[in-house]
């Protein structure tokens, strides 16, 4: 009953809403065969990557999610404005989806762009239960294709994501072949200096960190929409087409640096909201994030379409091409990725003086003393001159000045930056936020634990909203790792100093070393999950529970019985 | 600014939409896995070698260690042993059954029994100690043993390791002992004991799971350890060529 009369009041509020799509899937154990390797793993409708669901905004969809495994199941509808009941999060949305269980998610899609499901019940994500998601939009979109492509990015692992998680636990640097060693001590000798290599070694190992701690999970084969580099899945074209890709990175772990050699690409959407249009040579997709670029190929030939990961320890390939089975040049990896002491933030006594980097004072929403938590007394005096990285001039500024990290366009042209990104239409007007919330991004990588404050999620309090109110969150990380921050439910506006046209998005990198800020308009009630989306980090603890209290009078009801449920009040 | 949505469009929708979608649900607790304390294992053979010396005799020789638990709480097994294979003996065999916590960011402290059951007299002893990772990347782990008759013994043991590449490894390692007082049945006099001095090759054949390895190792007696060892017609030194494979699992 209640749901008809929803269901009609629906109707009124929105007159071109008519349709109730309906969607079947089966959770089901797979088989995965990237070319490399052949593992058994976990998929949708029988296959992984799952289907790509195409929505249209407006309707209400009902989607029933039948569970053929012997263990509990959820799927997460990443990015999707929602009833929190249907977010999908065991614990959190609701109980999960118990084995030959078939639950029925109904909500209204209130939005459009790419986006992407996944389960969100222990490692299934990582061992391939995820797929993709288009929402055609009720208007006119503003720009022009003639055909579109998901290019849904993942890093397949041979190891299960259970076997994984155990053995960071065991060994942090299990899985990380791109260490330092004996070899590269005599060519940075040669290149720097034997005493300042010395020094450089002895600096780190004084904090017991590793330059080459980029990528914790190494030994993945990069898959395209399922097929590795050696499968190489091919889109075909037209000469002269605008070909509409829509770029899904569902790595458990890796963030990629994304190519098409020969074609220049235009960034018009991030995290399925219109950005103002920004051609670029590369950009870089952290975990969870998408991007919508436009191509253009003019000429009759192949174009690679290369997803080299960060470190440097693997890659996607895939095609486009008029025709099947042509193909282009695959390029080689570049060299691999080390971090520097920039990385590690602003430590006391570095001198910075002989880095010629451009201010960036410019950019509203940055700085970046976030190390300030950490005992560098170890570290004054040294000669950081020489640990630092080419500085070609780079003035990213989301990445720490000096960060070993920034990435460059392999041909030397433009690599996308978030300081790029301008929201095409901003979704809410601008208003000053109500309060500001400070996360500071916390971790020993030596015991593979990861937290938010330095409280892990097992022993954390929810972080409690106001519905109504606009939320300023300031990340610090201090940690030397990057992490891609993913609030269910609500938008995160990303601060790049652009005011009102600040980019809409569903998830945030943060660089090591630096601080970022992201609003929320506190529209959604109920309670939501904020996390890295780094699979193991956030197993490890990089999680949160997120309230959001009062609301329509139904909801403050609901709120208040909740505020009895023993710790997590 | 034809495109902006007022939030409290939005909250409307809300409104509207929620009561008819969940009406009489109430926001669960987090009862999941995920707000449990991640409990983890693992099991180690550090050391899992045959070892010839240099008077010709071999010796079968093994260093493990399991644990189970969380990152506030962990239980750890250590395993022990020397096996003369010639006169089928254990020289030594010792098992330790610790607790242990985290009490700094790289260090845990421990606390535990330890069983010595080789050929000859048997020991127990309460075991104190510290084991993490000291700068510079040397892993060090450092206990103090007191024996059920009293005695007390003090051990020192540290491993670096140098990548030649990052599949060929050279670990080194020292083992040393001291003794706060003499344990005559089990050839321990006062003093510094005896240091074992290791360096291994290794490979990383699968993973970091199987890692074949060969090496070297000093073993050596000091002081009054010495004088019982070879009052005993026992060697207070010996070379090794060790082979064998570090296994994780």
């Amino acid at each position: 009953m209640n749901i008809r009369l929803g269901a009609v009041v629906l109707c009124l509020l929105m007159p071109a809403l008519a349709l109730a799509g309906e969607y079947d899937l089966t959770v089901d154990r797979v088989e995965i065969d990237t070319g490399d390797f052949v593992k058994q793993g976990i998929g949708y409708n029988g296959k992984s990557p799952g289907p790509v669901l195409r929505f249209k905004e407006g309707e209400t969809v009902r989607i029933n999610v039948t569970n053929n495994l012997d263990e509990m199941t959820s799927i997460h509808w990443h990015g999707l404005i929602l009833p929190y009941q249907q977010d999908g999060v065991p614990g959190i949305s609701f109980p999960g989806i118990k084995p030959g269980e078939t639950f029925t998610y109904e909500f209204p899609i209130q939005q459009a762009g790419t986006y992407w499901f996944h389960s969100h019940s222990g490692f299934q994500e990582p061992d391939g239960a995820y797929g993709a998601i288009v929402i055609e939009p009720e208007g006119r979109e503003p720009f022009r294709y003639d055909r579109e492509y998901v290019v849904q990015l993942t890093d397949k692992h041979p190891h299960s994501g259970d076997r994984i998680m155990r053995n960071l636990k065991m060994m942090p640097d299990y899985y990380n072949r791109k260490q330092q060693t004996v070899g590269e001590f005599f060519s940075d000798s040669s290149e720097q200096g034997f005493w300042n290599t010395v020094r450089d070694r002895l600096a780190w190992g004084d904090m017991r960190m590793m330059k080459a701690d980029v990528e914790d999970l190494q030994g993945f084969t990069g898959l395209i929409n399922g097929k590795g580099p050696e499968q190489n899945w091919t889109g075909l074209f037209e000469p002269g087409e605008r070909i509409r890709l829509r770029f899904i990175n569902s790595s458990a772990m890796t963030y990629f640096d994304v190519r098409t050699p020969g074609l220049d690409m235009t960034v018009v959407q991030a995290d399925g909201n219109n950005v103002q249009p920004v051609t670029v040579d590369e950009f870089r997709i952290g975990v969870a994030e998408t991007y919508d670029v436009i191509v253009r190929p003019r000429d009759e030939q192949a174009y690679t379409i290369f997803a080299e990961s960060m470190g440097r320890s693997g890659y996607a390939r895939a095609t486009l091409a008029p025709e099947e089975g042509m193909e282009a040049a695959v390029p080689p990896l570049r060299e691999p990725a080390r971090l520097t002491m920039a990385d590690m933030g602003n430590m006391h006594g570095m001198d910075h003086g002989n880095m010629d980097m451009g201010s960036s004072d410019d950019m509203a929403g940055m700085d970046h003393s976030s190390m300030s938590g950490m005992d560098h007394s170890g570290m004054s005096g040294m000669d950081h001159g020489s640990m630092m990285m080419d500085n070609q001039a780079q003035n990213d500024p989301f990445y720490a000045r000096g960060s070993g990290l920034v990435p460059t366009a392999a041909n030397g042209g433009k690599f996308l930056s978030y300081a790029d990104l301008r929201a095409q239409n901003p979704l809410y007007e601008e208003r000053e936020p109500t309060r500001e919330i400070e996360l500071r991004l916390t971790g020993n990588m030596e015991r593979y634990s990861w937290s938010i404050n330095g409280v892990k999620y097992e022993e954390a309090d929810p972080i409690r909203l106001q519905y109504g109110e606009r939320v300023r969150f300031k990340f610090v990380n201090e940690t030397m790792m990057t992490h891609p921050m993913h609030l269910h439910g609500m938008w995160s506006i990303l601060d790049v100093g652009a005011g009102q046209w600040n980019p809409i998005k569903h998830t945030i990198n943060v660089n090591p070393g630096t601080t970022v800020y992201m609003e929320t308009e506190v529209d959604e009630p109920g309670q939501w999950a904020f996390h890295c989306h780094l699979s193991y980090h956030a197993a490890a603890g990089m999680f949160r529970k997120v309230i959001v209290e009062g609301g329509p009078d139904s909801q403050q009801a609901k709120t208040e019985a909740m505020a009895e449920d023993g710790g997590e009040a | 600014m034809s495109g902006v949505r007022f939030s409290g469009a939005v909250s409307l929708f809300a409104f509207l939409v929620l009561p008819a979608m969940a009406a009489a649900q109430a926001m669960i607790a987090d009862t999941s896995g995920r707000k449990q304390p991640l409990t983890t294992w693992g099991i180690q053979f550090e050391e899992l070698e045959y070892r010839y010396s240099d008077d010709d005799e071999g010796l079968g020789v093994w260093n493990a260690d399991a644990f189970y638990g969380t990152d506030d709480f962990k239980v750890r097994l250590l395993s022990a042993g020397e096996y003369e294979i010639e006169e089928q003996a254990y020289e030594t065999l010792e098992h330790q059954l610790v607790g242990q916590i985290p009490v700094s960011r790289f260090f845990d402290a421990k606390a535990g029994v330890r069983f010595d059951t080789p050929e000859g007299p048997d020991r127990t002893y309460a075991v104190f100690g510290v084991t993490g990772l000291a700068p510079q990347w040397f892993e060090i782990d450092a206990s103090l043993y007191v024996s059920k008759e009293g005695d007390t013994s003090a051990a020192l043991d540290a491993e670096y390791e140098l990548l030649f590449t990052n599949h060929w490894i050279l670990t080194a390692t020292l083992d040393a002992t001291v003794a706060f007082s003499e344990d005559e049945d089990i050839g321990i006099g006062k003093g510094l004991v005896s240091t074992e001095t290791g360096l291994r090759l290794s490979y990383d054949f699968i993973d970091r799971a199987v890692s074949p390895y060969f090496g070297v190792v000093h073993e050596r007696k000091y002081g009054d350890t010495a004088d019982l060892a070879e009052t005993a017609a026992g060697s207070t030194e010996d070379w090794f060529a060790v082979i064998g494979a570090r296994i994780a699992f």
